[in-house]
């Protein structure tokens, strides 16, 4: 780990207040992705993934709040920043794309215009131009025709091309840090890859850093350098891809590598995870919140959670990990 | 029983979360006491008139003052409550009645009932409501059951759209299918499995389209139609009431149109209450 | 878009049709007897009898039926008996005093309604939040009659700043050459500036009682609608990227909230064109409602039936013009089409 950092995440809490309680949906969430990059946060669904995406780019519903930490792009503190700071570098510096593409344009705007409106706020492009530089990032995410397609509206398109369509939205203004939100959810297999491709490319060519967030263990070991393991809340790991799958150490992850179809030499070897995640309005939540599903417990699991030094090369919070 | 209780326990927690519903509830008590025990409780006689006495402020004598013929309005008020009350239920009843079982049936046999109910509906709702409300109880004579039939009809696409849309989810449901199977006719079905089904929806439809029974019933007294003076009505007394707000004599229209307007916001908050007691999901 | 129109007009024909037959059943085949309804409560029975035969009363319903629709084409609706005069043409000369009130009323409550419910869906837990909930509980128990009577004695009885409720202008004002029937619109045109200050002053209240009548529902569907488009998904991508708040709640969350609002304004015309005749009997206004309101007390039912008919046919075409404005705003509106 030489590259200069992108993103620093460090110590990152976040609570939701509900009717039912207080969720505590992420606590000492610690991660850094360097320039050029692509970092994996991998993690079952409800395990924080998003939420902590939605924290850095402060996008988080109202019902959620920031108890602590940092997440440092560049000089600016985005948690501390002001609405205004955060607004400008949004769009600029860190970009965002998510799933369910369809949905996340607008449906009576065109794309042409929506491209347009991103340009002409964060990349200094006269509002007359705009429209025809739009033209030029749509056939940059290789759409054909891409003078026709800016003039359509995304219910006139495949989710795939949306997708493409939200790509050029979010490196419309080539930003140091891009976060993409299980960007291949809802496609079908075929376009799943050509979108992955088209990310990575798009990301060396501007020496981007990316993080990518999935569900899908196997996918990320193809696309990303790094991997963070989140389980309820928590990055329960955090190590080089080939270290992950080489020597993973946090019990979770080896039960997710184990899980894994790729892994797993035959349908009857594919393990399943014992148990689900842990209610986290619970007020009694043990410290290591895989304690309850965990077969290597110890007694030490209900003392503390173990301290995560900062960034080192392989970070793993258990204290009974596996060798 | 455990479901009586179950619905009894999420009530009063409704209650409980919601004052304002608990308030409702209070009133919506109150209004059905006047209807029914109004007439024996009022200090004057409502229909009385006593020129003397006409057009007098309210005092501790006349609460709410008296109007040009020297008639208690406070009296005339409270009495006049079993006469709005009393349309509004007659008229919600009757097209729970005609609505809830056109939709139901709709829902449930499909096809030509169906497209026929439909129909039905959309030309009733090709109307402004209020203006065919009108047309009815001009062609049909103007008498105060026609004003029921009237208010009831305006509402059919309503209950009408609700209960087929409830009895449609259910036509292929496995409750439904069970009867059939166990070789029940498919009149016994719509009777038995269907509607029982339905109702609790319908019945916050009545509580919910209450108040607007009530708000048609008296704008159709109002322009004059239905009910006759003297006879106390909320309606009927704001018109004559109207003549005299331009000379400062505000008590006479005012009383019995706040009449009005708490009974009709009761039956909105009550009506939105029941909805969240019936059907927990749609709570906002 | 010529498409869209096209087809938005076949649709509203099956209505007119219903309308056309809905109209012709309530005079002709209720109990009791049209041609005696027709001739009012004071007629004779040879009086009743020629009625029956020119109205053709005396035919099958099929037949009348036809002769109906035949007098519709023709624009007749019948004779008014109190006045003598040809209905249509009555309505006619009074529509444009009811449409400047009811539009007025419309304007006015969109003012007022679809900001409060922006402000209250940005703002959710505001006071501006909590005001917009009490407008909309509060709004829709209002009977419009009562509040027309309110605000004639707190403006013109208390305070004096409104002239009397006794219709479009004042005793000593004359109308404006007529060539929209608007007064407002007329008076502009025709550069006059005090006609135009009296007619304003004429309609602030009734208009206002409609505002505040209609109020109600928009206020609650523009913060619904705006509550949901603002959680959406491409709400939350126009924000990562950065867009300026203006920008967001305007350009990507308000135009979409707006196609919702539009779909309820078919409702509030069908409660706007009711509560039109109860401010038209309050304020005296000489419009179409108190046209039929009149006819009612006397029994004189062509007007009545005149005025439904009109009634429905503005409210199919009003709904026709919503349809249209969604279109416009929505491309996959046009696409269906």
């Amino acid at each position: 780990m030489t590259a200069v950092p992108a993103l620093v995440v460090e110590d990152l809490a976040v609570e939701f207040r509900t009717r039912s309680g207080t969720v505590r949906a992420l606590e000492r969430v610690s991660f850094a992705v360097p320039k050029g990059e692509t970092l994996a946060i991998v993690g079952e669904s409800g395990s924080g993934k998003s939420v902590t995406a939605y924290a850095v780019m402060g996008i988080l519903d109202p019902a959620g709040r920031i108890t602590s930490g940092r997440a440092m792009l560049g000089g600016l503190d985005l948690l501390a920043a002001s609405a205004d700071q955060v607004a400008a570098v949004r769009g600029r510096e860190i970009a965002m794309i998510f799933q369910n593409p369809r949905t996340a344009l607008n449906p009576i705007r065109t794309v042409g215009q929506q491209i347009a409106d991103v340009l002409i706020r964060h990349a200094n492009v006269p509002r007359r131009e705009a429209p025809g530089r739009a033209v030029e990032l749509l056939r940059d995410v290789g759409i054909t025709d891409p003078a026709r397609r800016a003039k359509a509206y995304p219910f006139e398109m495949s989710g795939g091309m949306c997708q493409r369509v939200m790509i050029a939205i979010a490196l419309a203004a080539k930003p140091s840090v891009l976060i993409a939100d299980e960007p291949t959810t809802g496609l079908d297999v075929t376009t799943q890859a050509v979108i992955m491709d088209l990310i990575g490319d798009l990301a060396r060519d501007i020496g981007m850093a990316t993080i990518f967030i999935t569900h899908d263990l196997a996918l990320a070991a193809q696309r990303a350098d790094r991997i963070v393991v989140m389980h309820a809340g928590h990055v329960v790991e955090n190590a080089t891809t080939a270290e992950l799958f080489a020597r993973p150490r946090h019990p979770y992850t080896a039960e997710l590598i184990a899980a894994t179809p790729d892994a797993a030499a035959s349908l009857a070897a594919l393990a399943s995870i014992p148990g689900s995640l842990p209610d986290l309005r619970r007020l009694d939540l043990p410290p290591c919140r895989y304690a309850e599903r965990c077969p290597r417990r110890l007694g030490d699991c209900d003392a503390a959670l173990p301290a995560a030094p900062a960034i080192p090369e392989h970070v793993v919070a258990c204290w009974n990990p596996l060798s | 029983m455990t479901a009586l209780v179950a619905t009894m326990r999420h009530a009063r927690y409704v209650v409980s979360e919601n004052p304002v519903t608990g308030l409702s509830f209070g009133l919506f008590l109150l209004i059905v006491l006047a209807a029914l025990f109004g007439p024996f409780l009022v200090p004057h006689d409502p229909l009385a008139s006593n020129t003397t006495m006409a057009l007098q402020p309210p005092s501790a004598q006349f609460w709410f003052g008296t109007d040009q013929l020297g008639r208690d309005i406070f009296s005339r008020v409270v009495v006049a409550t079993r006469l709005d009350f009393g349309i509004a239920v007659a008229s919600v009843v009757l097209v729970f009645c005609m609505g809830g079982l056109a939709g139901v049936a709709a829902g449930f046999f499909g096809g030509w009932t169906d497209r026929i109910v439909g129909r039905i509906a959309d030309t009733i709702m090709a109307f402004p409501l209020f203006v065919l409300a009108m047309g009815i109880v001009a062609a049909l004579g103007n008498t105060v059951q026609n004003i029921v039939i009237a208010t009831a009809i305006v509402n059919f696409p309503l209950y009408a759209r609700v209960a087929r849309a409830e009895a449609n989810v259910r036509r292929e449901a496995g409750f439904v299918e069970a009867a059939r199977l166990s070789g029940n006719g498919e009149w016994r079905i719509l009777v038995f499995q269907i509607l029982p089904n339905v109702i609790p929806i319908l019945v916050v439809q009545m509580s919910l389209t209450m108040g607007y029974a009530i708000l048609n019933a008296a704008g159709l007294s109002f322009i004059g139609l239905g009910v006759r003076p003297p006879t106390p009505e909320w309606g009927i007394m704001v018109a004559e009431g109207a003549a005299f707000i331009v000379s400062g004599e505000w008590w006479i229209a005012f009383f019995p149109g706040l009449a009005l307007m708490i009974a009709v916001f009761c039956f909105n908050l009550l009506g939105d209450g029941l909805r969240d007691i019936v059907d927990p999901r749609r709570r906002t | 878009m010529p498409t869209l129109i096209l087809k938005r007009l076949v649709m509203t024909i099956p209505s007119l049709i219903g309308v056309v037959i809905v109209t012709f059943l309530l005079t002709r085949a209720l109990p009791g007897d049209p041609a005696a309804y027709f001739a009012g409560p004071a007629a004779s029975t040879e009086a009743i009898e020629q009625i029956r035969k020119s109205l053709g009363l005396d035919q099958p319903l099929p037949v009348q039926f036809v002769d109906y629709v035949q007098a519709l084409v023709r624009g007749d609706l019948g004779t008014s008996l109190t006045t003598g005069q040809p209905v249509a043409a009555e309505i006619a000369a009074r529509l444009p005093a009811s449409a400047e009130l009811t539009l007025l009323g419309l304007l006015v409550s969109m003012a007022i309604a679809v900001p409060l419910g922006i402000l209250a869906a940005t703002r959710p837990g505001s006071m501006i939040d909590h005001a917009c909930r009490i407008v909309t509980t509060a709004g829709v128990s209002l009977p419009v009659f009562f509040t027309g009577l309110i605000l004639v004695y707190v403006f013109y009885y208390l305070l004096g700043w409104a002239p009397a409720p006794l219709g479009r202008l004042g005793i000593f004002d004359s109308p404006p050459p007529t060539i929209t029937g608007f007064y407002l619109i007329d008076s502009l045109l025709a550069g006059d500036g005090t006609t135009f200050m009296a007619s304003l002053k004429q309609l602030a209240l009734p208009a206002l009682t409609l505002g505040i009548f209609a109020l109600a529902p928009i206020a609650r569907m523009t913060r619904a609608s705006m509550l949901a488009v603002l959680s959406s998904d491409f709400v939350r991508t126009a924000r990562a990227c950065g867009l300026a708040s203006y920008t967001v709640v305007v350009t990507y969350a308000f135009r979409n909230a707006m196609l919702p609002v539009i779909t309820t304004l078919g409702m509030v015309f069908s409660f706007l064109l009711g509560a039109n005749v109860l401010v038209e009997k309050v304020f005296a206004w000489p419009g179409i409602g108190s046209f039929a309101v009149e006819a009612l007390i006397a029994s004189d039912f062509a007007p009545v039936q005149g005025f439904v008919l009109t009634m429905a046919v503005l409210y199919v075409a009003l709904n026709l013009a919503i349809d249209l404005l969604y279109g416009l705003i929505d491309p996959r509106a046009r696409m269906d089409a």
